[in-house]
């Protein structure tokens, strides 16, 4: 990979820093008229997502990091790794645990999620802003409750627990907020 | 379509010619001739942080300068008087909110003057351009005893890094002790005197000194030299100027030799500020004052490319 100059570190610009590839999220050059000149710049590392502050001496460089997002299909998992295939080439890339993460419980088979590899390996998955599941497990709806506006736990057909209104029994289609982890309406069914 | 409008309003633009008047104004009532000094000179500074852009002309390569000072000077040698310039002036590389690689500088000499008498006349500027009527003149290792707790004096390089991390600086790779001293200056000193006002540092360390003279502080020597901050934005810096030409030449070879340690060009030493300083550059205090840093504060706006009709990327 190339190496880039401080005055290249743009937004979104893949670098490695200590051997983590990072995104660059902001650049700050400062000089006093007659001193060194700095780069104080904010990263985010793309493993752990921790955001970092450094500072460079302007001019310094770091090498390129070879990370590429790309929108890929989720497959099955045989338990120590989760399967994702390209839908237009029908590459298939292996996921560990680490890079599935937190989206583990939202992978729904043949859903497309952001995967981002770094030296063509899965290092992060990305679930959809928005995902339909189906609710698998929850108790009986409490009829004529509706207008308290409770809610009560379900479990949706990847693992997920998400609070619902107490109206909504198994079978039901809904629609979640992967970010939040909310319930946001009722889905037209499946 | 590519970008094609400015990154300032006409606003911006009349208040700019406004204050352009203004300053020419200031000047000529006090009788500060305004001068004129090539852009494009033979020779440039040897000041190992200052890069600049090399112009190849079909009588060998040029420097676009980055301040007027070696022909002003010249000038002063020649009996121009007090004289001021208020022009463009190029530095490579230096590009950030609060900086863009040309700019306009406004710089004037006044003959038989220390610093401490012209940090009063850019006092006056600023009061009449920013309304700010009062100013602070702190010493350098004041400063950084009130803010980082070290005697800058005294303070060795492992101290002032000591001092960085403790201010949460995280440095990638090593610096010298100067550029640590730059670190806390840019990362802690700045933010911390941002709600001053108007502040005046002097004393700096005798190896900041770059053109003004080494003076007695106490127990230590100290550069004659200033710098203005206006809410943490500095915006001036003036020297009590050195005249001699041997030290002169001392400092600039000191220079050459930084940067062939860092791997940069050596530049030629301008013979002819030489010269003229053997001839006789009268006892003067100079200053050079950012002018797009000025109007930047004088509109309250925190970026120079809200005030200048094309910065950098859009030039």
């Amino acid at each position: 990979m190339p190496n880039f100059s401080t005055n290249e570190f743009k937004p979104g610009l893949k670098v490695m820093l200590d051997n983590e590839p990072c995104s660059i999220l902001e650049n700050e050059y400062v000089k006093p008229g007659k001193g060194q000149a700095f780069n104080r710049v904010k990263l985010r590392n793309l493993r752990s997502g921790r955001v970092l502050e450094k500072t460079f001496k302007s001019g310094d460089s770091l090498e390129g990091a070879d990370v590429l997002d790309i929108d890929l299909e989720y497959s099955y998992t045989d338990g120590e790794f989760w399967y994702f295939m390209d839908p237009n080439t029908f590459e298939q890339h292996s996921a560990d645990k680490a890079a599935v993460a937190d989206a583990e419980k939202w992978l729904k088979e043949q859903e497309k999620f952001e995967v981002t590899l770094f030296n063509g390996a899965p290092l992060t998955v990305t679930p959809p802003n928005f995902i339909e599941l189906e609710i698998t497990e929850t108790d009986p709806g409490l009829k004529g409750d509706t207008a308290q506006g409770g809610s009560k736990p379900a479990t949706l057909s990847t693992g997920a627990v998400v609070r619902v209104p107490l109206f909504l029994s198994e079978g039901e289609v809904i629609r979640v907020d992967t970010r939040s982890g909310e319930y946001v309406s009722r889905a037209s069914k499946a | 379509m590519s970008e094609w409008e400015p990154s300032a309003g006409i606003d911006e633009l009349r208040a700019r010619a406004a204050l352009l008047a203004k300053v020419r104004a200031f000047m000529s009532s006090r009788s500060v001739l305004e001068v004129d000094t090539p852009s494009l000179g033979q020779f440039a500074i040897t000041d190992p942080n200052i890069e600049l852009f090399e112009v190849a002309t079909p009588d060998g390569t040029r420097f676009l300068q980055s301040s007027p000072e070696y022909a002003m000077k010249r000038l002063l040698a020649s009996g121009s008087g007090d004289i001021f310039q208020l022009g463009k002036v190029f530095r490579s590389g230096e590009h950030g909110g609060r900086h863009n690689p040309e700019f306009v500088m406004l710089e004037w000499y006044r003959i038989d003057w220390t610093h401490y008498q012209l940090m009063r006349e850019v006092a006056e500027l600023i009061a009449e351009t920013l309304r700010l009527s009062t100013w602070q003149i702190w010493s350098l290792d004041s400063l950084l005893d009130h803010f980082c707790q070290i005697n800058l004096h005294d303070a060795t390089k492992l101290e002032l890094k000591v001092a960085a991390e403790n201010a949460g600086i995280d440095v990638v790779g090593d610096l010298d002790k100067l550029d640590y001293l730059d670190l806390l200056m840019t990362h802690v000193v700045e933010p911390g005197i941002a709600s001053w006002g108007l502040v005046f540092i002097v004393d700096f360390l005798e190896q900041q000194a770059a053109l003004s003279r080494i003076i007695e502080r106490g127990d230590n020597s100290v550069a004659a030299r200033f710098e203005a901050y206006v809410h943490g934005v500095e915006l001036a810096n003036g020297y009590w100027e050195e005249s001699d030409p041997d030290v002169l030449v001392g400092r600039f070879e000191a220079d050459n030799d930084h940067r062939v340690s860092r791997g940069q060009p050596v530049r030629e030493i301008d013979e002819r500020l030489i010269s003229a300083s053997r001839a006789g550059v009268p006892d003067c205090a100079g200053v050079a004052v950012g002018f797009d840093r000025l109007l930047m504060l004088a509109r309250g706006r925190s970026e120079l490319s809200q005030v200048m009709p094309f910065s950098w990327p859009l030039a």
